[in-house]
C-alpha cells in the first residue's frame, strides 16, 4: 500500500539506515594508515548523509502531517499507513499466525519520529572521535537507528517487538565494545534488564494474540475484538491487571523508573558520548511511548486500577532521581555523566507523572517533555563529551573555571543547564509546567511533593555549574600532568561540535518561546486519547466541559 | 552277545573324544589335522552303524563315502594352509598362531 | 494617546531591553566599549517610553473599547489597558496570556526604567576595565526585560515566567565575578532560596488553575467575585493566597527566606542598587499588590505578620554589621518588610507608595555606597594596599572631606529613609505607620504587636543609618586608604543627584506632612476585594456594606469622607503616628550621634553588658547556621543516603541477584558435570569393563575356540535335553 505521498515514506524512513549500513560495510579498509584514514572519513560522511536524509524525510512527514486526524485507536485516521501481510501461515501446534507489516503514525508518535531523526543526526558528530573499529561502529549505529525508528512507527505488536529487539543488539555491542573500563558489566546489565522487560512484553503479546486473533495494536484496543472465553476477555479481570503490570514493568525498565533504573547510570557512564546521547535522547522515550501506545490503551481498565501507583512511581522517580543526582557530588565516582543519568531518571519521572494524570495538559506535557528531555539531555551529554574529549576525565571535582577558558562552550552549556532546571523561555519549562498543571488536577498532593524535584534539580545543576565552570581552573591543568605532557587544551568549540550543539540549542529556545508547533501536532490525538481513556480512569474534572 | 549298535556308538564316541583331545592339546598343526580326521572317522562309523542297524540304509553309506571324499579334500586344503603358515611363521605351533585375535 | 498605541509602546518597553541583551551577548566582544553606550541608549529610549505611558495612563482618560484582532484581544478601559492572546493551545484548553497596563504598572514601569537607566549610566564608569564588560550590560538588559515582564504581566503564567527569569538574571549578576567562590555561592544560594518561594508560588498557581482553568488575573478574580472558590472552601482560598505570597516571601527576601539578600551583595554594587534594593526585591511587593484582591482577611494577617517580623528582625541585624553594603542590605530587607506589612494591614496605597519612594532613596544609597567603594578601591589600588577591605566601615571615616558630593547626597537620602519631614520617606513611612495603628485599633489583640514592630524598626532604622553615616563619613580617616580617596566623576555622581532629588516631598504631595493631598493616592486606589464578604475584614468593605449593625452605622456616618472604616481610622491615626514616628526616629538619630559622633556613650560597654544580644544581632540571628544545620544538611544527607542506597542496596540487589543466578549456574553446571554426566560415563565404563573382561576369552587360538564350542555344545545338549 502506498502512503499519501505517493511513496512509502515510513519504510524509507525506517530502512534507509540499513542501506547506509550496507554502504558502510562495503567501504574497503585500506592496508596502510593513510588509506584507512580515508575510508574512515568516507564511512563517517556516509552516516552523516544517511541520517541527514532521514531528517529531511522526517521534516517532510512533519510538513505533510494532518493535524486534524486523531489516530490512537482508529486505524482509518492514522497517517502514511503501510499495511501488508508479512507472515500468514499455519504452524504445527501453535496454529495460524498472521503478522502484518503495519506502519503508521499519529500525534503520539510524530514528535518521537522527529526526535529520533534529530538526535540520530546530531549524534553522528560526536562519533567522529571513535577511532577503534570504525566500520563496525557506524554499521551498528545505523542498525540502531533503524530499530528505534521502527519502534515508533510500528502498529503491529509483533513488528514492534521485532524492532524493539533489533535495537537491543547493536546497543549491546556499542556499549560493550566502544565503552569505558567497565563496559562489559554495563553492557550485560543493560542487555539483561531490557531482556527481562522484553520477556514480559512477549508473554503479554502472545496472550493478546490468542485473545484477539491479530497482532494489530489497534485491534487490541477494542474490547469487542476479544474472543469469548479468551484469557483477556472482559474488563477488570485479575489476569488483565497482571498483564498490564507486566507490560508496565517492561516499559518502566526502559524509561527507567525507580526501582528499575540502575542499569541507566552504568550504561551511561560506560557508553561513548554519542551512544549516551542516543540512549538518553531516544531510547528512554521508547519506554514511555510504549506505555501510551500499547499498555494504556489496551488495558484502560487496569490503568484506572493502578493509576495512583503509576503516579507514585512518577513522583518517586522525580525526587529519588534528583536526590541521587545531588548525591553524586558527595558519593561514588563523582562522575559528570552519572549525575546527568540520574537527572534523566528524575526528568522521565515527570513524563510518568504526566501520563498518570490523564488530563490533556498532563499528557501533552508528558509527550512534550519526552521531546524536550530528548533534546536537552542530548545536549548535556554532548557537553560532557566535549570536555571528556579534551581532558579524558569527567570527574566533577577535577574542573573549574571553564567559563573563562571556553566562553562559547559555557554559553551553550548554560542553555542546556537552565533548560534542564526548567527555566522559562526554554522548552523544558513548558512541558514541566504543563505536567504539573495537569497532574495537580488529578493528584494534588503527589504533585506538590514532586515540586521538591524542581528545587533539587536546581540544586544539583547549579552545584555542577559552580564546580565545573565557575571558580578557577585547578593548577594541575596548567602544567604538564600526563605522560604525554599535554596541557589542558583550552580551545573552544570546533565546527563539528557547533554542528551538533547549536541546532539543539535553537530548538530548545524556539520551543520555549513558541511551543505551539509541537503542541499542535499532538493536540488532536491527545484529546482523543483522553476521551478514549476517560470512562476508565480518574481525571480531575473540576473544570466544566471536561 | 553279538556286536550291537551301542558298541559302534561307544567306539565312535571314543574316537570323537580322542579327536577332540588331539585338536585341543596338540601343538603341532599336523597333529591337530589328524585329530580332525579322527572326528570325521568317528562320524563315518556312526553313519555306517546307523545304516546297518536303523532305517538309514544306503544313505548312511553314501554319507560315509561323501565324508571320506570331503576329508581328502579337507586334508589337501588344510595341508596347503599349514604349508603357508609354515612359510610365514617358520613353525606350525598352533599355540603361537593367534593373529585371529586381532 | 489612545489605548492601543500605549499597549504597543508597552510591548516595545518589554522587548527593547531584550534587544540590548541579544546585541551585547552576541556582538558584545566585537563592539567592545560601545556595548555600554548601546545598552544605555536603549534604556534611555525605554525610559522615555515609560514616561509617556506613565503620563498618559495616570493622568489620561480612556473610553472602554474591545478590539479582537485574530488571536489577539485588545481591551481598553480606564482601569486597565490589556492585550490577551492564546499562547498554549491544547484545543480543549487554551492558556491565555498577555500584558496589561494599569496605574500600578505605569508607575512601576517608570521606577524600573529610571533606576535601570541610571544604573546603566553609573556602570559605564564603575565597571570599566572589567574583562566581561559587555556581558555585564547584556545581563542588565536581560534583567530589565524580565522585570518589565513582571510589571506588565496580566496573568499568573507570565508573572511566573518573568519571575523565574528575574531570578536567573539575578543569579548571573550576583555571581558575575564567578572566580570568587563566595560570589558563585551567593548566586546559587539566592537562586535556590528563591526557588523554595517559587515552589510555593507555583503551588498557588496550580490551585488557581485547577479551580478556574485559566491564569488571567481578570478571569480568576472575576470567578472568585462570583463566589466560586477553590475546592469550594474558604480555607483553600486563604491557602492559595498564602502560597502565591510565598513567591513574594522569596523574592522580596521576607522572613524566613530573607537569608539570600545580604549574601547577594557579592555582586557588583550597581547591581545591588538595581536588583537587590530598588526593583527585583520590590517585585514581591508588586506581586502582592497585583493580586491583592484575592487575599482573605486571614491571608492578609499572615502577610502583615511576616512583614512586621521581617522589618524588625532585619533592623536588629543591621545594627551591628560592619560591611557597608550589608548594612544597606539589611535595611532593604527591613524596608521591604515595611511594605509587605503595609499591604497586609490594608494600607495598600501607602505600601506601594513606599515601594516607589524607597526605590529612589535606596538606589541612591547603594549607588553612593558604590561611589564610596569605587573610591576606596581606587585609593587602595593606588597605594598598592591589597589587605584593606574597601567595604568595611571600620576602614573608612572622614570621607566627608574627600568625597563631599557623595556625602551630601548620602546624608539627604539617609534622612529620607529615616523618615524625616520634607522627604518622600517621611510621607510614605508615616502613612504606613498610621495604617498599622489603624489596623491594630480596629482588630485589637495581638495585632498591636504589628505597629509596635513598625515603630521599633523605625527607631532602629534611624539609629543604624546614622551609625553607618557617621562611621564612614564623619570623624577622622581610620586608614590610609580612606585618607587618599577622591571624589568620583560626574558619570557616577549624576545618578546620585537625580535619585536624591526624587526624594523630595514635592514630587508627590504639595503638603510635606500629608501624602493624601498628592496625586499618588488618586492614582493608586486599593482594588475592590473579590473575596466573599465574610472572608474580609469588615472595615475594609467598601461603603460599609455589611450585616454587622455596628460597623454599618459607623461607616455610614463616615461615608461622606471615607470609602471604608479603615480609611477613617487611618486618617485619625495620622497625627499620632506622625508625632510618634518623629519622636522615635529623632531618638534613634540622637543615640547614633551620642554613640558614634560625640562618643558620650560607648557602644562597647553596651556590647559587654548584653553580649548575647550583640551576638545574636551580629550573627544575624543564626539563620544561616540553623538552615545549614537543618535544611541544607538534611537535603545533602538525604542525597547522600539516596546515592548510597542506589549504589549499595538497589544496585546491590541487582548485582546480588546476578550473583545468585551466576552461582546457581555454576552449581547446576557442576551438578551436570558430576552427577548426570557421571551416570552416563558410569554406564559406558561398565560396558567397557565387561568388554575388557570378555576380551580375555578371545585368545586367537583356534584350539581355545574349539574348546569353547564344545563346552557350549555340551551345555546346549545338557540344557536342551
Amino acid at each position: 500500500m502506498q502512503s499519501s505521498l505517493g511513496f512509502p515514506i515510513l519504510t524509507w524512513l525506517v530502512f534507509l539506515p540499513i542501506i547506509g549500513m550496507l554502504l558502510v560495510l562495503l567501504v574497503p579498509l585500506g592496508k596502510d594508515e593513510r588509506s584507512r584514514e580515508v575510508s574512515h572519513i568516507i564511512m563517517r560522511w556516509i552516516t552523516v548523509v544517511i541520517t541527514f536524509i532521514q531528517l529531511i524525510l522526517a521534516i517532510v512527514i512533519y510538513l505533510n502531517y494532518n493535524k486534524g486526524l486523531p489516530g490512537v485507536n482508529d486505524a482509518s485516521t492514522f497517517q502514511f499507513v503501510e499495511r501488508l501481510t508479512w507472515i500468514n501461515a499455519n504452524f504445527p501446534i501453535i496454529g495460524h499466525i498472521k503478522i502484518e507489516y503495519f506502519l503508521g503514525i499519529d500525534g503520539l508518535s510524530v514528535p518521537m519520529v522527529l526526535l529520533t531523526a534529530i538526535v540520530c543526526f546530531v549524534a553522528v558528530f560526536p562519533s567522529f572521535v571513535i577511532e577503534k573499529g570504525v566500520k563496525g561502529y557506524f554499521a551498528m549505529y545505523l542498525l540502531l537507528d533503524t530499530g528505534m525508528m521502527g519502534v515508533f512507527v510500528a502498529l503491529d505488536f509483533f513488528l514492534f517487538y521485532v524492532f524493539w529487539e533489533l535495537m537491543l543488539l547493536p546497543m549491546y555491542f556499542l556499549i560493550g565494545i566502544w565503552g569505558g573500563p567497565r563496559k562489559e558489566y554495563a553492557a550485560i546489565k543493560f542487555f539483561i534488564y531490557t531482556l527481562v522487560g522484553s520477556v514480559f512484553m512477549l508473554l503479554v503479546m502472545i496472550g493478546l494474540y490468542y485473545s484477539v486473533g491479530s497482532f494489530s495494536i489497534i485491534d487490541m484496543m477494542n474490547p469487542e475484538n476479544f474472543k469469548p472465553n479468551s484469557i483477556f476477555e472482559g474488563m477488570h479481570t485479575t489476569i488483565r491487571y497482571i498483564a498490564f503490570m507486566a507490560l508496565f514493568i517492561g516499559f518502566a525498565i526502559k524509561v527507567p523508573s525507580v526501582p528499575f533504573h540502575t542499569w541507566l547510570p552504568d550504561a551511561h557512564v560506560e557508553a561513548p558520548t554519542p551512544i549516551s546521547v542516543i540512549l538518553a535522547g531516544v531510547l528512554l522515550k521508547m519506554g514511555t511511548y510504549g506505555m501510551i501506545r500499547i499498555a494504556f490503551p489496551i488495558f484502560p481498565d487496569a490503568v484506572g486500577y493502578f493509576q495512583s501507583l503509576i503516579a507514585w512511581v512518577g513522583m518517586i522517580s522525580i525526587i529519588y532521581g534528583a536526590l541521587c543526582a545531588l548525591g553524586q557530588h558527595k558519593v561514588g565516582q563523582r562522575d559528570f555523566k552519572k549525575l546527568i543519568a540520574y537527572s534523566s531518571v528524575s526528568h522521565m519521572g515527570y513524563v510518568v507523572l504526566g501520563l498518570a494524570s490523564m488530563r490533556p495538559e498532563g499528557i501533552s506535557g508528558a509527550i512534550f517533555q519526552m521531546f524536550n528531555h530528548g533534546t536537552i539531555t542530548s545536549m548535556l551529554f554532548m557537553i560532557v563529551g566535549v570536555i571528556y574529549d579534551r581532558a579524558h576525565t569527567r570527574g566533577l571535582d577535577e574542573f573549574g573555571g571553564l567559563a573563562n577558558k571556553m566562553p562559547v562552550y559555557t554559553g551553550i552549556m548554560m542553555v542546556a543547564f537552565f533548560a534542564a532546571i526548567g527555566l522559562p523561555g526554554l522548552s523544558g519549562f513548558i512541558s514541566e509546567a504543563m505536567v504539573f498543571l495537569g497532574a495537580f488536577n488529578t493528584y494534588p498532593y503527589l504533585t506538590i511533593a514532586s515540586g521538591l524535584g524542581i528545587i533539587l534539580g536546581a540544586a544539583y545543576m547549579l552545584w555542577t555549574l559552580q564546580k565545573v565552570f565557575f571558580g578557577n581552573l585547578p593548577d594541575r591543568w596548567n602544567k604538564p600532568w600526563d605522560p604525554t605532557g599535554k596541557k589542558f587544551p583550552g580551545d573552544d568549540l570546533i565546527a563539528r561540535e557547533y554542528l551538533a550543539l547549536v541546532p539543539l540549542a535553537i530548538i530548545i529556545i524556539y520551543l520555549g518561546v513558541y511551543p505551539n508547533p509541537m503542541l499542535s501536532l499532538m493536540n488532536t490525538s491527545v484529546n482523543y486519547f483522553v476521551q478514549f481513556m476517560k470512562p476508565y480512569v480518574l481525571i480531575g474534572n473540576f473544570l466544566s466541559g471536561m | 552277545m553279538g556286536v550291537g549298535l551301542t558298541n559302534y556308538i561307544v567306539l565312535s564316541a571314543i574316537l570323537f573324544g580322542l579327536g577332540i583331545f588331539a585338536i585341543i592339546t596338540r601343538k603341532n598343526a599336523i597333529l591337530v589335522l589328524m585329530g580332525v580326521e579322527l572326528i570325521l572317522n568317528s562320524a563315518n562309523i556312526n553313519f555306517v552303524a546307523f545304516a546297518k542297524f536303523n532305517k538309514l540304509n544306503i544313505e548312511g553309506h553314501i554319507a560315509a563315502i561323501f565324508v571320506i571324499m570331503l576329508a581328502a579334500i579337507e586334508v589337501a586344503v588344510a595341508l596347503a594352509i599349514v604349508l603357508n603358515i609354515y612359510q610365514n611363521y617358520k613353525h606350525i605351533n598352533v599355540d603361537e598362531i593367534d593373529s585371529l585375535k586381532e | 494617546m489612545s489605548g492601543e498605541v500605549l499597549l504597543y509602546i508597552g510591548t516595545a518597553i518589554l522587548l527593547f531591553p531584550l534587544l540590548s541583551f541579544v546585541i551585547n551577548l552576541f556582538f558584545g566582544k566585537r563592539i567592545g566599549k560601545a556595548s555600554s553606550i548601546v545598552a544605555t541608549s536603549i534604556l534611555g529610549v525605554v525610559l522615555i517610553l515609560s514616561f509617556i505611558i506613565f503620563y498618559s495612563k495616570v493622568f489620561g482618560h480612556f473610553e472602554n473599547k474591545l478590539v479582537q484582532n485574530g488571536n489577539i484581544l485588545l481591551e481598553v478601559s480606564d482601569k486597565i489597558l490589556q492585550i490577551k492572546f492564546t499562547w498554549l493551545d491544547l484545543q480543549t484548553i487554551q492558556l491565555k496570556v498577555g500584558i496589561g497596563i494599569d496605574n500600578l504598572a505605569a508607575i512601576m514601569l517608570v521606577v524600573v526604567a529610571l533606576i535601570s537607566f541610571l544604573v546603566h549610566l553609573f556602570s559605564i564608569e564603575y565597571m570599566s576595565g572589567d574583562p566581561r564588560y559587555s556581558r555585564y550590560f547584556a545581563y542588565l538588559g536581560l534583567f530589565t526585560f524580565s522585570m518589565n515582564g513582571i510589571v506588565l504581566a496580566n496573568n499568573f503564567l507570565f508573572m511566573y515566567i518573568f519571575w523565574e527569569l528575574v531570578g536567573i538574571s539575578s543569579y548571573l549578576l550576583i555571581g558575575f565575578w564567578y572566580e570568587k567562590k563566595s560570589a558563585s555561592d551567593a548566586g546559587k544560594k539566592a537562586f535556590l532560596v528563591n526557588r523554595v518561594g517559587d515552589l510555593g508560588f507555583f503551588i498557588g498557581i496550580m490551585i488557581l488553575y485547577f479551580s478556574y482553568g485559566t491564569l488571567l488575573f481578570d478571569d480568576i478574580f472575576g470567578s472568585i467575585a462570583q463566589g466560586r472558590l477553590p475546592f469550594d472552601s474558604e480555607t483553600i482560598l486563604t491557602l492559595a493566597g498564602i502560597f502565591v505570597f510565598c513567591g513574594a516571601i522569596g523574592k522580596s527576601a521576607q522572613f524566613p527566606l530573607h537569608v539570600w539578600l545580604p549574601d547577594a551583595m557579592e555582586g557588583p554594587t550597581p547591581v545591588s542598587a538595581l536588583i537587590h534594593a530598588a526593583t527585583m526585591v520590590a517585585a514581591g511587593v508588586y506581586l502582592t499588590a497585583r493580586v491583592y484582591a484575592m487575599f482573605t482577611a486571614s491571608a492578609l494577617s499572615f502577610i502583615a505578620s511576616i512583614g512586621a517580623i521581617t522589618a524588625f528582625l532585619a533592623a536588629t541585624i543591621a545594627l551591628t554589621q560592619v560591611d557597608f553594603k550589608r548594612v544597606l542590605a539589611y535595611s532593604t530587607v527591613s524596608q521591604l518588610g515595611y511594605m509587605i506589612m503595609s499591604l497586609g494591614v490594608g494600607a495598600y496605597t501607602m505600601g506601594f507608595f513606599h515601594l516607589v519612594t524607597h526605590a529612589w532613596f535606596k538606589a541612591a544609597l547603594f549607588l553612593a555606597s558604590g561611589s564610596v567603594i569605587h573610591a576606596m578601591h581606587h585609593a587602595a589600588h593606588h597605594l598598592g594596599d591589597h589587605h584593606t577591605d574597601p567595604q568595611d566601615i571600620r576602614n573608612m571615616g572622614g570621607l566627608r572631606k574627600t568625597m563631599p558630593w557623595t556625602y551630601r547626597t548620602f546624608l539627604f537620602v539617609t534622612l529620607a529613609i529615616c523618615g524625616v519631614p520634607l522627604t518622600s520617606g517621611f510621607l510614605s513611612k508615616d502613612g504606613i505607620l498610621a495604617g498599622t495603628l489603624a489596623y491594630a485599633q480596629l482588630t485589637g489583640g495581638w495585632h498591636w504587636l504589628i505597629p509596635i514592630a513598625g515603630f521599633a524598626s523605625a527607631g532602629l532604622t534611624a539609629f543604624y543609618m546614622f551609625r553607618l553615616l557617621i562611621l564612614s563619613f564623619h570623624g577622622e580617616p581610620k586608614t590610609n586608604v580612606a585618607k587618599h580617596t577622591k571624589e568620583n566623576n560626574w558619570i557616577i555622581l549624576l545618578p546620585l543627584f537625580v535619585l536624591s532629588i526624587l526624594s523630595f516631598w514635592f514630587f508627590y504631595s504639595p503638603n510635606p506632612l500629608d501624602a493624601h493631598q498628592g496625586w499618588f493616592p488618586k492614582a493608586i486606589v486599593q482594588p475592590k476585594s473579590v473575596v466573599p464578604d465574610e472572608q474580609q475584614w469588615e472595615f475594609l468593605l467598601i461603603n460599609g456594606y455589611n450585616q454587622n449593625e455596628h460597623t454599618f452605622q459607623q461607616v455610614e456616618h463616615a461615608s461622606h469622607h471615607y470609602i471604608n472604616g479603615f480609611e477613617e481610622a487611618m486618617h485619625h491615626a495620622h497625627y499620632p503616628a506622625m508625632i510618634l514616628s518623629l519622636l522615635i526616629a529623632g531618638t534613634g538619630i540622637l543615640f547614633a550621634f551620642l554613640f558614634y559622633q560625640f562618643k558620650i556613650l560607648n557602644p562597647d560597654t553596651i556590647v559587654n553588658q548584653f553580649p548575647l544580644l550583640y551576638k545574636v544581632s551580629y550573627k544575624k540571628w543564626y539563620f544561616d547556621e540553623i538552615y545549614n544545620a537543618t535544611v541544607v544538611a538534611a537535603t545533602v544527607g538525604f542525597a547522600k543516603i539516596s546515592a548510597l542506597f542506589d549504589l549499595k542496596i538497589i544496585d546491590g540487589l541487582v548485582n546480588g541477584s546476578a550473583w545468585v543466578a551466576r552461582n546457581l549456574g555454576y552449581f547446576i553446571g557442576h551438578f551436570d558435570n558430576i552427577v548426570i554426566d557421571g551416570l552416563v560415563n558410569l554406564i559406558a565404563n561398565l560396558t567397557g569393563f565387561f568388554g575388557s573382561m570378555v576380551r580375555y576369552l578371545q585368545t586367537g587360538r583356534v584350539q581355545t575356540y574349539v574348546a569353547f564350542a564344545i563346552v557350549g555344545l555340551i551345555l546346549l545338549v545338557y540344557f536342551l535335553f
